[in-house]
């Protein structure tokens, strides 16, 4: 993920962010619907547009956007064709709706085809492997406790600043078992990354490069020390450094792994976090259900990943001619798999506008992806919602959401910059 | 109707019946064997239906596609008698198939 989709600068310009909010996606002609403007995402008003699409133009040709043009591809069994057929749809040059147009990139696998794919991601998966990460549930659930500990009783704060981001920072610093002092640096490398020059967290690219070697110096400086040590350690630095198919490899690709592996576990967890109480404050019914009995949860924590779809798309590039339900798609055009509108597909998913904790096959859903660019930490992502959700209920009756949230500006990272919320203790 | 048996990483053992013609997969996930996640619902992209198959019936069974061996790329737990068995078609011959089911699946 080091690209920066959907996020160019004339997407920022105000009259091309406001092309589609506020308006009836039923009254506007079908081919002047442009998903990638970020506004609508924004606003939390794509649901309609994805509708429509679906069921009038499920393989749609975008010809004009500030992204350049590109396929939408809208249902459900259409998406599993795109993402498990690689000799068809390249994920090369990027995973992102733009066109890199920036100097920095890291080898990252992400954006690679088979057999190179295949190779360097078989270096760095074992790393984030259930088998490994059992270790680490103790530590996990410790600390995720503290932070629930800590939080105001009965007076609003806000959930995304002082939960999910915190909760989110905490786990990838018990990971690498990262000095804990300056875990704050993982959230900045992971937004400077991906970030626009000029949006807020960097203010060019000399200063995402800088950046970048802070976060190579600093992960190269802990390597060293873990090298040395004895065998044994379960921190993902010193797996990778004692790893016979790791231990050899160049600084870059270091730097590549460890951003992927920051990035890819930031924010899609994080806003997986919010969503999910997000979602309990939309459907009270489900809070009840889930209050009756815990264990739930794991369930739950499909039907969350999968209702809030984290990761709105991935683009692939057509490799040949190629035809998709009935549309030609020519060799070199941008195809958008949008996970967020199969996974609201109802031929596929009953009524799937609600979030419903016991819904059968919940892990049947599109937001890991399928085929061999799934979701490598699914499971990691998977253990932090369970683990977070079960200390949660121990503790707290209701997460009370006050007013509407903030979401954030992008039609890739589908989540939330602010959720205020009130907390009610479970009755003693 | 053939047999096919289950263990599971712990040893416990569960013996489900299943018209031929149906995968290895769907006989589990109709008898509500745990252990098989089946992800994807049987399109061999995701990996999550992974079994070791008993050396026995490796034989028998039909050579795995280069699609399976890449999705069986994806699990750190693959060994030499690892298969996704939404890919393995039950048939007379398979009856008293036996397979183990890893500790996780990917």
């Amino acid at each position: 993920m080091s690209d920066t989709p959907a996020t160019s600068e004339l997407d920022r310009r105000p009259e091309s962010k406001w092309s589609m909010v506020g308006k009836d996606p039923y009254a506007m002609p079908i081919d002047k619907i442009d998903l990638a403007h970020p506004g609508i995402w924004q606003e939390n008003e794509f649901l309609p547009f994805l509708k429509r699409l679906r069921e009038e133009a499920p393989v749609h040709y975008c010809a004009e956007s500030a992204t350049g043009p590109y396929w939408s591809v809208m249902k459900y069994k259409d998406i599993m064709t795109v993402d498990t057929s690689p000799h068809i749809y390249s994920s090369e040059p990027t995973i992102g709706i733009v066109d890199s147009f920036e100097e920095f990139t890291v080898p990252s696998f992400i954006s690679m085809d088979p057999p190179k794919h295949d190779e360097q991601r078989r270096v760095v998966q074992g790393v984030v492997a259930p088998s490994n990460l059992k270790s680490l549930e103790g530590l996990i659930r410790q600390r995720a406790a503290a932070i629930l500990d800590d939080l105001p009783i009965g007076e609003e704060f806000d959930w995304v600043e002082r939960v999910s981001i915190e909760l989110t920072t905490q786990m990838l610093a018990t990971l690498f078992d990262f000095p804990f002092e300056d875990r704050h640096k993982l959230t900045f490398w992971s937004d400077a990354a991906t970030a626009i020059p000029g949006g807020g967290i960097i203010s060019s690219n000399e200063e995402r490069w800088e950046a970048m070697q802070d976060c190579l110096a600093t992960f190269t400086r802990l390597w060293n020390e873990r090298v040395n040590a004895e065998p044994g350690n379960d921190d993902l630095i010193s797996m990778l450094s004692h790893g016979e198919a790791t231990k050899n490899m160049p600084p870059m690709e270091y730097l590549g792994n460890i951003l992927l592996l920051i990035v890819g576990g930031n924010d899609t967890t994080r806003n997986s976090i919010t969503g999910g109480v997000l979602a309990l404050n939309q459907f009270p019914e489900e809070y009840d259900k889930l209050r009756a009995d815990h264990s739930l949860i794991p369930n739950m924590v499909s039907e969350i990943i999968r209702w809030q779809t984290p990761l709105a798309y991935m683009r692939r590039t057509a490799k040949v001619d190629t035809e998709l339900n009935g549309q030609k798609i020519k060799k070199g055009e941008k195809v958008i798999m949008w996970y967020a509108s199969g996974n609201q597909d109802d031929e596929v998913i009953e009524n799937p506008e609600r979030m419903i904790v016991d819904r059968p096959n919940a892990r049947q859903h599109l937001s890991f992806g399928f085929g061999l660019h799934r979701c490598m930490g699914n499971r990691l992502a998977e253990m932090q919602l369970r683990i977070v959700w079960e200390e949660i209920m121990n503790r707290f009756d209701k997460i009370e959401v006050v007013g509407e949230p903030e979401r954030i500006y992008s039609s890739f990272v589908k989540g939330y910059s602010t959720m205020f919320v009130i907390l009610h203790p479970k009755a003693s | 109707m053939v047999k096919v048996l289950f263990k599971d990483h712990a040893g416990r053992e569960q013996s489900v019946e299943a018209a031929t013609g149906v995968s290895v997969m769907q006989a589990a996930v109709s008898n509500g064997v745990s252990g098989i996640d089946a992800d994807c619902g049987g399109s061999c992209s995701c990996a999550t239906c992974h079994v070791y198959v008993d050396e026995a019936w490796l034989d028998k069974l039909a050579a795995i596609d280069p699609n399976e061996d890449a999705m069986l790329g994806l699990s750190s737990d693959r060994r030499e008698n690892s298969r996704l068995c939404c890919q393995i078609t039950l048939s007379a011959e398979l009856d008293g198939l036996s397979v183990t089911t890893p500790e996780f699946q990917f």
